[in-house]
């Protein structure tokens, strides 16, 4: 079964990366996207801003055409667009005065009953990460990303109804099947300031400044995200924010999907990088070299592992030598001097005395004892007490 | 903002217009305790002038002219941070939300550049069905008398392919029109 598409308005101008690599992934994955035929723009921030019956109805009329079409499940890679069909077809469903309002308002049938998924849900659940890894051919080895959720993938949670709003995992786990490393950060459910950085630039910059600047910290080289508005602000805008701040960022930003195709084997232009404001490239041609470097200092290591493994063995070899030398001497100590070796091992003089008799004639236990007092010396003090009170026994009999 | 001391509660008009907040927002404003999470999670706090917990504080009181006047309401981005935090549930970003849309319809706007960009958008959405980005920014800078914003921005992008010459238009743009039309004759909505 297709999976439906709302490509979003976006998908046509700033954010055409997106809407080419979401199309490469499809294909590499072998899904069928089916594009709602004459879709309207879900009105965004700019109509719940303004009226909240048009920032219901606009995605309705979507949502309405995906039922017309039977498409069950429609995916929307833009994170507001997911946002704002999400929360239409949730209120709907809750409310059925509501929806039987909306369907008064866009003057079509509209049962609210199809779903929409964002890029992260449809990878991270209904693909899976096993099937990612099947599909990398090129593995992003030598990458460190900071996985960006921004807002809206994640919140509110009423809505989303996926992954953690603080500290989600969805989006580290994709970027680690392709072969890349995720770093740990603070940022990943910051805003990068949305409509603010066309608004109030010098407000925006400062949001995406402090996103860019806390992944740098964390030891990331490059951030990924899965939102057209965010990487608008942390692309298009980052010169911006280098100015404000008089430094220089240079925070190559890549979409999740345009990673994902490039590790099914698509080119850089296939998927879009070149059209990116921050050199996103050059970084990209580094990452061969960096896996063949982590390759060979992962091979030192193992090697090294493998020398210390073989000394400890050795050592093993050398202790049990050694030890079997400090019995030999013992048992060299009681054939030549038994009384003082007996002495070591009672404090009672009468009864190491005995013990020394004992131990002249018997081999064995001269062998027991050595043994005995080199591993423990308690256990060797006890062993003899035990002959010198058999000894006694006997004579008593 | 009044300098004067306020004494009285709030009026039956500001009763009124705080329950229709409450009910556009779905949440209640009175289970807050002003413990602040909201202002210290707030990305955007560092820029209002009375950050989330004033803003609930003064509907708590009915000080309703502090709250439509508040520049805050038109710097918060909705990125929802205070309201997934807010131990009391209390749903900030959708009562910033519906304070907006108050203040535009009361005509009382802080921040004109946001307003005017919303109209410019929805007047892309109303007309072509979709978003005309090339348009629509041209539109706000005209509007708001920043003719060269972001013009150092313009070429890159048409060079990068991402400026489409003509706007989408959609088939059924007279459906969305009528969406428009329908809901401007329902009022406050």
């Amino acid at each position: 079964m297709p999976l439906g598409y709302y490509p979003g308005c976006s998908g046509e101008g700033s954010g055409i990366e997106y809407k080419m690599s979401t199309e490469k992934t499809a294909e590499m994955l072998g899904i069928e996207l089916k594009e709602l035929e004459d879709w309207n723009c879900c009105g965004a921030t700019s109509a719940h801003n303004t009226k909240q019956l048009l920032a219901l109805a606009l995605p309705a009329r979507n949502l309405a055409i995906a039922e017309q079409m039977e498409l069950k499940t429609v995916l929307a890679p833009c994170a507001a667009c997911f946002s704002r069909h999400r929360a239409a077809e949730i209120k709907a469903r809750e409310d059925e005065a509501l929806r039987s309002k909306i369907e008064g308002i866009i003057d079509m049938e509209f049962k609210a009953s199809s779903h929409t998924i964002s890029v992260l849900e449809w990878l991270a659940q209904d693909v899976g990460i096993e099937k990612i890894k099947e599909k990398v051919k090129k593995p992003l080895k030598g990458m460190k990303a900071a996985c960006y959720y921004g807002c809206l993938l994640v919140r509110p949670q009423e809505y989303t109804g996926f992954d953690d709003n603080e500290d989600p995992q969805s989006m580290d786990k994709i970027v680690q099947a392709t072969g890349a490393q995720a770093v740990d950060w603070a940022y990943k459910t910051e805003c990068c300031g949305a409509a603010l950085a066309t608004s109030r630039p010098e407000i925006g910059a400062k949001m995406i400044y402090e996103v860019i600047e806390n992944a740098r910290e964390a030891g990331a080289e490059c951030i990924v995200t899965a939102c057209p508005l965010c990487m608008l602000n942390l692309d298009m805008r980052q010169a911006g924010a280098e100015k404000q701040y008089g430094v220089s960022l240079n925070m190559p930003v890549y979409y999740l999907t345009e990673l994902l195709a490039l590790a099914g084997g698509y080119s850089q232009e296939e998927v879009g990088i070149p059209r990116h404001f921050v050199e996103a490239g050059l970084y990209l041609n580094t990452l061969p070299a960096k896996a063949a470097q982590m390759e060979a200092e992962e091979a030192a290591k193992q090697a090294k592992a493998g020398k210390k493994g073989a000394a400890k063995a050795a050592d093993s070899e050398e202790d049990t030598e050694a030890k079997q030398k400090k019995i030999e001497a013992m048992i060299k100590g009681f054939q030549k001097n038994p009384d003082k070796m007996a002495l070591r091992l009672i404090k009672d003089e009468e009864r190491a005395k005995i013990l020394a008799e004992i131990v002249v004639s018997d081999e064995k236990k001269i062998n027991k004892l050595a043994e005995l007092m080199v591993s423990d010396q308690e256990k060797a003090s006890k062993a003899a007490e035990a002959y010198v009170n058999g000894e006694l026994k006997k004579r008593e009999k | 903002m009044k300098q004067s001391l306020k004494l009285a509660g709030p009026s039956a008009a500001e009763k009124e217009f705080i329950s229709r907040i409450e009910e556009a927002a779905e949440t209640d404003i009175k289970l807050c305790y002003q413990c602040g999470k909201c202002t210290a999670g707030c990305p955007a706090a560092f820029a209002m002038d009375s950050p989330p917990r004033q803003i609930i504080r003064y509907l708590q009181l009915g000080l309703v002219e502090e709250v439509m006047g508040a520049e805050s309401i038109w710097i918060c981005a909705t990125c929802e941070t205070c309201s997934a935090r807010c131990p009391r549930g209390v749903d900030i970003a959708s009562l910033m939300d519906a304070c907006r849309r108050e203040a535009l319809a009361a005509g009382k706007i802080r921040d004109k550049k946001v307003a005017v960009f919303n109209e410019a958008f929805l007047n892309g959405v109303k007309n072509f069905g979709r978003t005309y980005e090339a348009g629509l920014l041209l539109q706000h800078n005209l509007k708001t008398m920043q003719p060269f914003k972001d013009a150092e921005l313009g070429l890159p992008m048409m060079k990068r392919g991402k400026v489409s010459i003509l706007p989408d238009r959609i088939k059924g743009r007279d459906q969305v029109k009528k969406i428009f039309q329908r809901i401007e004759t329902m009022g406050r909505e």
